[in-house]
Formats: C-alpha cells, structure tokens, sequence
C-alpha cells in the first residue's frame, strides 16, 4: 500500500498530487509535461516535496511535518528510468549486481538466475552495455532494479525510447514480471495501449494535478 | 651515445623523482578538490576557485617566494613542521611541494572537467539501487572520470618535471638535493662552454615530455574504452 500526497512548485509549474496505490500495477497516465516524472522522482527520493507525505507499506519515507526524509539509497525502491541509464563502465552482470553490493545482501544464485530467466537476459551478462539493443538494455535495467529486491517498483515510461516492433517484443517480459513478482508497481505512461496492457488502476493527471483516478476504464472515455 | 655527468645524471633522477611525488601526493587532493568544484556549491567556492588558480596567473617566483615564507625554516608552517621533522626548504621535498602547487591548477581543471561530464543520471540510479554518496562516487562518479584523472595526472607530472621558478625560489639550486633537470640547464647557460651540456638536457626533457604525453594518450584511450566501451 503506497500513499502520496505531496506539493512541489518546480519553477512556474506546480505539482500537487494526492494518490493511493494497492499492491498490482498502478499507472500514472497523462501527457507530457503533466508532471508524472517529478511524481515518480519524489516517491524514489530523487527530488524532493516542498511539502507533503510519502508512505510505502506504513513506513513513512518523507512526511513535511515531522522532517522525516528517508535518503534515496535507503528507500529500496526499485526504478526504471526511460532511458536505462546502465553503468556505461560495467558489465551487464555487475550492472545486475550492483544493488545488491551496494545494499549489503547476500549472493543470491538462485534469484539472479530466476530474474535473469525471467527476462531472458542470461545470455548478455558477459557484454557491456553499450553492446545492448534499446530493448535488451531496459531489460537489463529491469532486472537491475529487481535483484536489489524492492519493496516498490517505479518505471518512468520504460518502453518510450523504443520503437513500435521493440515494444511488442517487450511488453510481454513486463506482463510476465507483475504476474510472477506481485511486486507493487508504479507504471509512468503516456500510452493508453501500453496501460490497459498492464495496469489495473489509473491515476490520470494533467497539469500536475490528479484529475481522476479508477480502473483501466477510464482510458476509454 | 650521450654522456653525462654523474651530476647530470642525478639531476634527471631527481627531476623524475619530483615530479612523481609531487603528482602522487596532490592527486588525492587534486580529486577531492575536483570533485567539489564540479558537483557542490557552498559559500567561498568562487574564492577557492580562485586561489587554486593563483599559480597559474602569478609570476612563479612570487608563488616560490610566498611559499619561503610559509615553509621555510621560520615561516608559519615551516617552523611547525620543522618541529616535527619535516623540513622542506632547500629540501628536495620542497622542490616537490614547489611543483604540485605550481602543477595543481592544471591536474584540478582537468578532473573537473571530467567530472562534470560524467551523467549526473547515472549518479541518481546509482542511489535508488541503495548506493550512498561516497559509494556513488568511488563505483560510478570517479571510473567514468578516469580518463580525465589520468590526463591531469599526467599533465601535473609534465609540468612539475618543467617547474623551473618557483622551485629555485623556494629551495634553490643544490646539486644533488634540489637541482632539477631545469635548474641544471639554467646553471649550463650560465657557464662559459656549457652550451653542449645545456642541450644534451634539453634533449633530454623532451624525450621525458613527450614519453609522458605518448603514455598518457595510450593511458587515456584504454581508459575511456573500457568506460565507455562495448
């Protein structure tokens, strides 16, 4: 269970959004510049709310009233960025590992293999990033979010730097992991197609506000 | 094949030896100042700015001279430090402190080039992916800067092999303890018939400079291949 409800004046915009999220995919759907990145950036601790509260499974990640303001690394949520944004100097499978280096857990052979399985990536660890395919390398990122184990999934329009054909070849991994994770995710979308493909629930903003929010329905009006 | 006195000689083990300590010892620092330039903002930074630049503007032998004046036997450093054993002045060691002052401007604009180059994106991933601030830096900020490090590296090191001013002014020009390559060239053109001597060095410090840049090219290139290679 994820509760937001967080202010931000980012220049002359305004970003003042309320939400609550179940466990299953919610998206955050809307157009360009509707504010859906600042959203995902204060939920992941990346920017932070000029006011406001954040709450992930009952722990209170940032809370304006009494300064709580839990620092990104310490936040273990997983996030997916637009673009990839693999370590360049690092192979694919330190790339896989460096979340879980970085949070002190132990080896787990069998996850890694599980994850690398479950998004055919097994074969690439050898490579470096910059020998991925656009698709291959959201799946990396995916897979590098997964293995630090999270307690929340962000992915900020993961498939909008790929081309139609790509999406299609990746869209099923994406299906494949909520159903077989049962991790909470929030999916940033401006694709209706993309959302009814993956989410249950629809929080649709629009000019940094929410203006409705329900099922996956709501895309068709 | 060229032949040198044993003077000769020590003064290119000397010079190199300067020069080495003078990068090793500064390229912590180097960094670290670097780093905050490139990624922190905090009052007095223009005024740090400015200072680490001083050398490079003023005239070396005032910088050789302020540093007499700090380090030297009496001065306010100098005598604390001579208190606890460390002398520096007409010291091959201060020959070194010389140079990194004189070589620092160059080695911290180079690295705060580079990293101010490195994608401040990467640094956000690294921190969702549980990574703290100096973990971000030591695995993501200062591998993707390497080739910059190493170029600054380098370039300190050509320029504390070629420190001439400040150095004489600060430890002046002992055979075998502070003269360097350079210092020796100037004492060569000083003497009557020192004029095959001078060059026989000089030609030396160019075979130094040049192996250094060659091996920094090489260095840098292996560098940013493995960063951003595939």
């Amino acid at each position: 269970m994820i509760s937001i409800e967080i202010d931000k004046k980012l220049g002359d915009f305004t970003v003042s959004v309320s939400f609550e999220a179940d466990s299953g995919v919610t998206a955050l759907f809307g157009p360009s510049g509707s504010g859906k990145t600042s959203v995902v950036a204060m939920i992941a601790g990346l920017s932070k709310p000029d006011r406001g509260r954040i709450a992930v499974d009952g722990e209170t990640l940032f809370d304006s009233a009494t300064g709580i303001d839990v620092p990104a690394h310490r936040r273990r949520i997983g996030y997916v960025f637009q673009d990839g944004r693999l370590f360049p100097h690092l192979s694919v499978a330190r790339n896989l590992d460096y979340g879980r280096w970085m949070t002190g857990l132990p080896r787990d052979e069998a996850q890694f293999r599980h994850v690398t399985e479950l998004l055919d990536i097994a074969a690439l660890v050898k490579r470096r990033p910059g020998a991925l395919s656009g698709g291959e390398r959201q799946r990396v990122a995916l897979g590098r979010a997964l293995l630090m184990k999270p307690r929340l999934m962000l992915l900020d329009e993961p498939m909008a730097s790929l081309d139609a054909r790509r999406k299609s070849e990746i869209l099923p991994y994406f299906v494949r992991l909520r159903d077989e994770t049962k991790l909470p995710m929030i999916y940033v979308s401006h694709d209706a197609a993309e959302v009814k493909a993956l989410a249950s629930r629809v929080v649709l903003l629009d000019g940094g506000r929410v203006v409705n929010s329900g099922g996956v329905e709501l895309l068709n009006q | 094949m060229l032949s040198l006195s044993p003077d000769e000689w020590t003064a290119i083990a000397l010079s190199v030896r300067v020069a080495t300590v003078a990068t090793l010892f500064s390229l912590p620092l180097g960094i670290a100042v670097a780093w905050l330039l490139a990624r922190k903002n905090f009052p007095g930074k223009a005024l740090l700015n400015a200072v680490i630049y001083l050398p490079l503007v003023l005239p070396p032998v005032v910088t050789g001279y302020l540093l007499l004046i700090a380090f030297g036997r009496r001065g306010i450093f100098g005598e604390w430090l001579a208190s606890v054993g460390i002398v520096l002045s007409f010291r091959w060691t201060g020959a070194a402190l010389a140079c990194a002052v004189m070589s620092f401007p160059l080695l911290v604009g180079a690295i705060r080039l580079s990293i101010e180059a490195v994608d401040r994106k990467l640094e956000d991933a690294a921190s969702t992916l549980g990574a703290n601030r100096a973990w971000t830096v030591f695995t993501v900020t200062l591998p993707l800067a390497l080739p910059g490090i190493i170029a600054g590296a380098v370039l300190a090191f050509a320029r504390a092999l070629g420190e001439f001013g400040a150095t004489i002014t600060f430890v002046s020009n002992i055979p075998g303890e502070t003269q360097t390559i350079s210092a020796a060239i100037y004492t060569l053109t000083q003497v009557p018939g020192g004029d095959a001597q001078a060059l026989k060095l000089v030609a030396i410090a160019v075979v130094i400079a040049l192996l250094a840049l060659i091996l920094s090219e090489w260095f840098g290139r292996r560098a940013g291949a493995r960063v951003h290679g595939v």
